[in-house]
Order: C-alpha cells, then sequence, then structure tokens
C-alpha cells in the first residue's frame, strides 16, 4: 500500500475520531465513574453502586422508567401507523407531479422548532383554546375542558413529534419497491390485507426498523413534550435525570440514571433488531 | 369450439389519447392468442384490460362466457405475467409459487404437493426452497409461469416476458413456452413487439397498430397474404417500392395489375383491394421472393437490373444491399448461402426477377405514418 492513501485516511478519520472521543466517548467514561461513586456517611466520595441501589428501592424511579419504556414502543408503533399509508399514498397513490409536493407539506412543520410546535398544540388544547373556545360556540360543551396534562394529550404531541423520522425511511423504502410486485399480488389474489403484510411491509422492513429505532431513541430522550403536554402526573424519565443533576444537583444520581436509561435503549433496540430478523448494519444503510 | 375470451369493441380514452380504439376479438379455448404491435400501439392497455387493472371506456370483456364488468384483477379467472416478472423477493420459489392458493384459502398440504407437481411440469423439481435471485433468468420465467398456472385461469395473459432474455435463451423460451401452452392446455393471450415471437408461438397473431386490429390471421397467412401496407410492412421485411397502375386484367379468377415503376419499368402483379387504372399503388416485395440471375427461359417473370451496394453476411439471414441503375431505390435481396452467388461483388451489376404472385400491391395511402416502427404517444 502507498503511503499517501494512508494519509488520506487519517485525514479523513480523524474530525470524526475527535468527535466520538471528545464528545461521546470522554463524557460516558466521566459518567460512568460518577455514577459508581457516591458520598458514604461520613460525607467522602468513594466507590459505591448506591446510585443503582436507589433507583430499584424508591418505586417512583422505576416506575417511571418502566412508564417511560412503554409509552416510548406505544409512541413508535402509533407513528409507524399513521405513517405508513401517508408514505404509501406519497409513493404509490398520487400522480408523481404532486409527490414533492405532498412530501414538502409533511416536512414544514419540522421547519420551526419542537417549542414552537408543542406550543401551538397547547394554544389548540388548553383550556381557553381554539378547540375549546369552538366546542363551547357550538354548544357540544358546557364548560372548558382540560385537554391538555394528560397521557393522551402527551402522546399525540410525541407521535406528531416523532413523525417525520419515520417518513423518511418509509418513504425511500417504498420508493423501490416495484409496483409491479403490488399488482401482481392483486393479480393472484391478494387484497389490501395480504399484500400489506405479505409484500410491502416485508419490503419496507429496513426502513420500518431505521425509521423506529430513531423515533424510539429520540422520544425516549425526549424531555421537552412529555413535559410541557404530560403535566405533573405524566412523569418521563429524563425529567428525573434532570431533577438530580438540576433541582437535588445529586450528579452522581444522575449519571446513574442517564447510564440505565442508556441501557434501557439499546437493550430495547436490539430486542426490535432480533425480533425482526434486521441487522443494525443493514438497517442504518 | 369453446370461447375463452371474447373482446367487443373494446375502446379505452387516457383524456384525449384513444389507446385502444374499438377492438374485437375471441380466443377459442386452448389456444396461443398473440398481439403483435409496435411500443405504444396499446396492445399493454389491452391486455391491462383483460386483466383488470384497467376498466374499459366502452365495450365489454367476457371471460367464459361471463361479463367482467367491474370485476377487479384478483376476483378475475385470468393471470397475468408480467414484463419484469414480478417475482415476490421476500419469498423463495416455493412462496411465491403458493401465493395465490394460500389466498383462496386452500389447505397447507393441497398447496404442498400441487406447488410440487407444477414445479416438476415446468422443469423445476425440488426448486421449492430456492431463493428468486438464485434463479438463472429462464428459471424465473418458468417460476413466474408456474405461480399463475398453479391458479388454474381460464386464460394466462404475457406481457412480453421474453423482453429482458439474451437472444439464445429467447429461441429456447420460444419453442418451450409453446411446449408448455399444448401441454396444459391453457389458452395463452400474449403480447409482443417481437414478429418471430408471436410468428413461431402462436395459432393466431393481431397485428395492432394505433390501437385498432389490422389483421387478425394464422402466422402463415400474415406473412404471405397481409391485408394491409401496415401488417406488410411490420410483420417480415419488406422492400416497398412506388408505381402506378396502368391496366387491370382478369386471370383464372385473380385481378392482376400491370404497373409501370417511375424508373420505366413494367410489373404485372397480384392486387389487394379495389384499384383503378392511374392509381398511385405500393408495391411490397420480400427480400427472399427476388431472385438472383433468374434463367432466361422461365417466363412471365418480372425482370430488372440491379447494382449490388454491399453484402450483408449473417449466415443464412444473409442479404445484398443493392439499387437500381437508373435510380438510388434500395433494395434488400436474400442471398442464399449455397455458394451459388459467391462471385457476386459490390459494384456488380447483377439481373432479378420476381413472380408476379410473390408482389403485393397496396393502394398508395393517405396521412399515414410511412414507418411502422414510429413510437406513438
Amino acid at each position: 500500500m502507498k503511503p499517501g492513501i494512508r494519509w488520506g485516511l487519517v485525514i479523513f478519520i480523524s474530525p470524526v475520531l475527535a468527535w466520538l472521543t471528545l464528545l461521546i466517548v470522554l463524557p460516558q467514561v466521566d459518567m460512568f465513574i460518577m455514577a459508581i461513586r457516591a458520598e458514604n456517611s461520613l460525607g467522602e466520595m468513594g466507590f459505591s453502586l448506591g446510585n443503582f441501589k436507589l433507583f430499584f428501592l424508591e418505586p417512583i424511579y422505576w416506575r417511571t422508567f418502566a412508564r417511560t419504556a412503554i409509552f416510548s414502543v406505544l409512541v413508535t408503533f402509533l407513528t409507524f401507523l399513521i405513517t405508513m399509508p401517508v408514505a404509501f399514498y406519497i409513493t404509490k397513490v398520487v400522480s408523481p407531479k404532486f409527490q414533492g409536493f405532498l412530501a414538502v407539506l409533511v416536512l414544514m412543520p419540522f421547519w420551526v422548532s419542537e417549542l414552537v410546535r408543542v406550543y401551538g398544540w397547547m394554544i389548540l388544547l388548553r383550556e381557553s383554546g381554539v378547540i375549546n373556545h369552538f366546542l363551547l360556540k357550538f354548544g357540544l360543551l358546557d364548560q372548558p375542558m382540560e385537554m391538555l396534562y394528560n397521557d393522551v394529550a402527551m402522546v399525540m404531541g410525541l407521535v406528531y413529534t416523532s413523525m417525520l423520522f419515520m417518513l423518511v425511511p418509509l418513504l425511500s423504502a417504498l420508493e423501490s419497491l416495484d409496483n409491479n410486485l403490488i399488482e401482481a399480488a392483486y393479480d393472484l389474489g391478494g387484497n389490501v390485507g395480504s399484500i400489506a403484510t405479505r409484500i410491502v411491509i416485508p419490503h419496507c422492513l429496513p426502513g420500518i426498523v431505521s425509521g423506529s429505532i430513531v423515533v424510539f431513541m429520540l422520544t425516549l430522550g425526549n424531555y421537552l413534550t412529555p413535559n410541557l403536554m404530560g403535566g405533573k402526573n405524566g412523569l418521563w424519565f429524563t425529567e428525573q435525570i434532570y431533577n438530580q443533576f438540576i433541582a437535588s444537583f445529586n450528579w452522581n444520581q444522575g449519571s446513574a440514571f442517564g447510564f440505565l436509561l442508556l441501557i434501557l435503549s439499546s437493550g430495547i433496540i436490539w430486542l426490535g433488531l432480533k425480533l425482526t430478523h434486521q441487522r443494525l448494519g443493514k438497517v442504518v444503510q | 369450439m369453446q370461447t375463452d375470451l371474447s373482446v367487443v369493441r373494446v375502446m379505452k380514452k387516457f383524456q384525449e389519447f384513444t389507446a385502444v380504439d374499438g377492438v374485437s376479438f375471441d380466443v377459442e379455448k386452448g389456444k396461443f392468442f398473440s398481439i403483435l404491435g409496435p411500443s405504444g400501439c396499446g396492445k399493454t392497455t389491452l391486455l391491462r384490460m383483460i386483466s383488470g387493472f384497467f376498466e374499459p371506456t366502452s365495450g365489454t370483456i367476457e371471460i367464459n362466457g361471463r361479463n367482467m364488468a367491474g370485476i377487479p384483477p384478483n376476483k378475475r379467472p385470468v393471470n397475468l405475467i408480467f414484463q419484469n416478472l414480478a417475482l415476490f423477493p421476500m419469498m423463495n420459489v416455493g412462496q411465491n409459487i403458493a401465493f395465490g392458493l394460500e389466498r383462496q384459502r386452500e389447505k397447507r398440504n393441497v398447496i404442498r404437493t400441487k406447488t410440487a407437481q407444477i414445479l416438476e411440469r415446468v422443469g423445476l423439481p425440488g426448486f421449492e426452497k430456492k431463493k428468486v435471485d438464485q434463479l438463472s433468468g429462464g428459471q424465473r420465467q418458468r417460476v413466474a409461469i408456474a405461480r399463475s398456472l398453479i391458479l388454474e385461469p381460464a386464460v394466462l395473459l404475457l406481457d412480453e416476458p421474453l423482453g429482458a432474455l439474451d437472444l439464445k435463451l429467447r429461441e429456447q423460451m420460444k419453442i418451450e413456452l409453446k411446449t408448455l401452452q399444448s401441454q396444459v392446455g391453457t389458452t395463452f393471450v400474449y403480447i409482443t413487439h417481437d414478429q418471430s415471437e408471436a410468428l413461431v408461438m402462436s395459432d393466431h397473431v393481431a397485428v395492432m397498430n394505433k390501437g385498432v386490429f389490422e389483421q387478425v390471421d394464422t402466422p402463415r397467412n400474415l406473412y404471405s397474404k397481409p391485408s394491409t401496407p401496415f401488417v406488410a410492412r411490420f410483420v417480415g421485411e419488406n422492400n416497398q417500392w412506388d408505381a402506378r397502375v396502368i391496366s387491370l386484367d382478369e386471370r383464372k379468377g385473380r385481378v392482376v395489375a400491370a404497373i409501370m415503376t417511375p424508373e420505366g419499368h413494367r410489373f404485372e402483379a397480384r392486387v389487394q383491394g379495389q384499384l383503378t387504372p392511374g392509381a398511385d399503388i405500393d408495391l411490397f416485395l420480400r427480400p427472399e421472393a427476388i431472385v438472383l440471375e433468374p434463367d432466361a427461359a422461365i417466363e412471365g417473370l418480372n425482370r430488372f437490373s440491379i447494382i449490388v451496394r454491399s453484402i450483408l453476411f449473417d449466415g443464412a439471414n444473409s442479404r445484398i444491399l443493392a439499387r437500381l441503375p437508373e435510380s438510388d431505390r434500395e433494395i434488400q435481396i436474400s442471398l442464399p448461402q449455397t455458394r451459388q452467388f459467391d462471385h457476386i461483388t459490390p459494384g456488380n451489376r447483377v439481373d432479378a426477377g420476381w413472380s408476379p404472385e410473390s408482389g403485393m400491391v397496396f393502394a398508395k395511402e393517405k396521412n399515414r405514418d410511412s414507418d411502422p416502427r414510429r413510437v406513438t404517444p
């Protein structure tokens, strides 16, 4: 091998390596060290698994943890259910002239920040909001109803926030699906259900899995939407981490929680890949 | 004979464009019927109407005597072999073939035996577990046909399935398809732009142009007695020569015309349709209808001279590309590889002749495209 080629490799790979080391590996190592240290009874710092122990002893922590995991899976699944027909419609039903237009239409809301979008929902849903206003006006309600600060509103907000990240991989997966396959299945006696489950979904599986991974990770790590739309009785695990770092100023405890969240997301993604017989390398492509 | 497929005055319009314009035909049970036409002539549209993917704008399609109006593709007793075959890449060969039967909620063991039988029939026994991308072009072809035949359709529709194969394999598959069709006895409706495929395999061929059928006939008649100039040009090779009718004559119950070419040749030729003296005509001459260096003793032969431009050697299909001494009119003549004409070289002046029986005369067309292979939108 010529030395020049090696230099090229070094030049191209070093920014990536530097980025990974400085921003991902070093902080994680530091977090891990913090997570396994705690104050003993004398107020001295030392090795301890107490931070992790506390997580299992206090029901509020592991319940929030389980709740976050279950809701994230639910949000991912709902996002898929809503996005799949949309993606199919854009790629296969609409005439090619409108495909780009419709895709931009779906993309457009994502040009504004998540915060603004969530506030948009809040304007619609809150007690003095737009929906309540019209329901009262048409006499469907006697007094305003609080639609925010519950799990339904939170899940809706999360699904809305995640849709784009499911839509893009699904669009490209469906784009590569040969229309003749759908027609052939139809010709051989298939109906909507069997064509979807035997042809369309198997073909799009890598796209579905990659979209699901992104949506799941973003939902699990989301802080803004659960905090603003979920209200006080709908806790999200990221809020617990935030509380430990900012409110309690217990960085060691917060680091332990952060690590648990990392393990949780890796675990569920691993499970999802196993269940769908996909490999991470293929899905990410 | 039972009629499996009956198409009556079917028309299909896409906005202002008429893709299929009042086509009618019947296909008898167990026949191999081809629709031959240049790309854009509306043959795929016609096929998609029969399979149910398009509804005709007007006209009726009957399969087994049942009107198919409003019946979707998954409920029709016909199956379509797609141009790219459309085998399901996410399934293996067995699953591909079983797909149709599974949709009919057939029992699992019945599906398994039927799949094995049909694979045996198309010459791929034991291929159930193979993946689609492990198959060769010819094998994929057979799997696609097996996948449709297992449903025992009344009519099997084929949309140029040999188009993607290389020449050698295509020649082989032509014969295989024909053999398979006569074995299973299913009615085949085959569309193609390749005249050789249509002529070799079919019992009847319909030549389609600009949404209408020009002629429906046996391959032999199509070649020897084309009824329109388009068929004469499109089926097989033909030399086209414009001329004018001098006189018409009835001989042994057939109309024979004396014609004069612009170069001053006086020929006699058989007439198709109505002609009057003085009419402008097109004369069609097959390259193999022209005899090189004819014996002077043969009577009634139309004789003329040519100057050899070049020799196109192509084995049994070898040709002489020649022109007339009087003008630049180009003429192709078959060159039999019997070594008899080996002395002919470019630049030679050679005598040629043709029998009045082998030339075809049509009244000159008005306002029609001269090139049959031109793609209509």
